[in-house]
């Protein structure tokens, strides 16, 4: 039975991390996900869990760690935040393009200079192109539930791709939530032991990370991407699996009260928890807004994004980051970029926010609200001053 | 497992690339990258051997008599034979 429980929230995802029985956890500390490997460190000293627990000495190491482990067909996870992530960047695609499981939690941290240890989401954001599936969670059940079903999608025969499950940094890692950790058996049931599409054995040969040329690099890399865009069945069928048997629901974007709503705002990971008050507030006052709440963010839903803004007018696509010189943030890009072809879209205003840790309050969420329609250009940045 | 030598269609690529049989390195003759081959003139030959150790393809095989020669299937032409050949027997001569 799962029990109720108050606790820290990254330390929660390490419980879950430990339920999911991985062989191997390679991992180097940084704020703010520390605590995350730091608990599942005490879990494997106090006997309650039998996995290696590797004290690699850097990030890029601990990336290195898990695809070895995960190249002999163990189940290895790692979590690390922002510089850490960057120090492990030339591991990920080998990781990914070798087809290797590995789930990682990021603690998303904002991207130095200057030097801030706190949250946005410039992190994930650098690595969205390494052909890693990628969940984003807005609270800390959330948080839990993804690492459970993360092992899962990604060792699943049609996928065997690395994923990574983010969880706001301070504002998710190191909050107390009550929330429902699931017990050993109702995990076990869940999640399969993992069965290798091929691993490193000296008895049975195999060669993993060949060379590949020119003349065989476009295809391998068409392979990699159909195997992504074909992983979000799976990430569905998984979704529906969980909740048949916890009860919770999972969708790549989820719709909170958008039915009827002319404003829609559009968030990723803890944020959302904060919109749902504001589009309550002004739902209230007779302001028809809602919002939707991005959970996957590889493979991007772009059949589910098309749905979820039909009959909107405006939608409000706030962003965690800034792509420096660029269209504004990352999300937005993106979503612009699935609805151009659609002959009735509505109009898309990007805010960037929260950026490097600032809090995000519901009455900033109303204001920006109040705000749509006036020309905001291609993006702005929420807030700030000058 | 069965596989074939070269995917020909992005659908034949294995997940990951993976290559499950060995020794299969033999089957990429990259003679076909040489511009230059290396020729051994047999009497200025020690039969020291240095050419079949450098060799980074190891491609330099000893013959009956102990005089060596490149397996031009696998032979790239990188010179380095002739350059670490101090009696000077190894020469790079212009393919083509």
């Amino acid at each position: 039975m799962s029990k109720r429980i108050g606790m820290e929230i990254a330390l929660a995802t390490a419980e879950a991390v430990a339920l999911c029985r991985p062989d191997v956890i390679a991992a180097y500390p940084i704020t703010p996900n520390t605590h995350i490997p730091e608990h599942l460190s005490d879990i494997v000293a106090e006997g309650r869990l039998d996995a290696e627990f590797i004290c690699v000495e850097s990030e890029h190491s601990a990336m290195s760690a898990c695809a070895g482990a995960s190249g002999t067909g163990a189940r290895a996870f790692t979590a690390t935040s922002s510089q850490g992530l960057l120090y492990m960047y030339e591991v990920l695609g080998i990781v990914s393009s070798m087809r290797l499981p590995v789930v990682m939690a990021i603690g998303n941290r904002a991207i130095s200079g200057p030097i801030n240890i706190w949250n946005d989401h410039s992190d994930i954001m650098t690595m969205r192109d390494l052909g890693w599936l990628s969940l984003f969670a807005a609270n800390g059940q959330e948080a839990v539930d993804m690492i459970i079903q993360a092992f899962k999608i990604a060792e699943d025969p049609a996928v065997q791709l690395p994923i990574n499950v983010n969880l706001d940094g301070f504002q998710l890692t190191h909050m107390v939530e009550a929330l429902f950790l699931p017990d050993e058996k109702e995990v076990d049931r869940f999640l399969p032991r993992r069965k290798p599409y091929a691993a490193l054995h000296p008895d049975h040969p195999v060669t993993m990370g060949a060379l590949g040329m020119p003349d065989i690099f476009t295809e391998a890399t068409k392979a990699r991407d159909q195997a992504l865009v074909d992983s979000k069945k799976v990430i569905l069928k998984v979704w529906k699996e969980w909740e048949k048997q916890f009860g919770r629901r999972y969708e790549p974007i989820e719709a909170y009260k958008t039915k009827g709503a002319d404003v829609v705002m559009m968030t990723m990971g803890s944020m959302g928890e904060t919109a749902e008050i504001a589009v309550d507030e002004l739902r209230r006052e007779g302001v028809p807004v809602g919002l939707l709440k991005l959970k996957l963010w590889r493979p991007f839903p772009f059949e589910e994004m098309k749905k979820a803004v039909r009959g909107v007018k405006t939608l409000i696509v706030t962003d965690r980051c800034c792509s420096l010189g660029g269209p504004g943030g990352p999300l937005a890009a993106e979503v612009r970029s699935a609805l151009y072809a659609e002959a009735e879209r509505p109009a898309i205003e990007n805010v960037l926010i929260g950026l490097g840790g600032r809090d995000v309050t519901v009455n900033d969420f109303k204001q920006m609200f109040r705000q749509a329609g006036k020309s905001r250009g291609i993006y702005e940045f929420y807030g700030v001053r000058g | 497992m069965a596989q074939k030598k070269w995917p020909e269609t992005w659908q034949e690529v294995t997940p990951g690339c993976m290559i499950f049989e060995g020794g299969n390195s033999r089957e990429y003759h990259t003679g076909s990258w040489r511009a230059q081959r290396p020729v051994w003139d047999n009497a200025k030959c020690i039969k020291c051997g240095i050419c079949y150790i450098f060799c980074p393809e190891a491609c330099v095989k000893e013959d009956a008599q102990g005089y060596f020669a490149a397996d031009l299937d696998y032979c790239k032409g990188c010179g380095i034979c002739a350059h670490e050949c101090w009696p000077g027997a190894i020469t790079m001569v212009e393919e083509g």
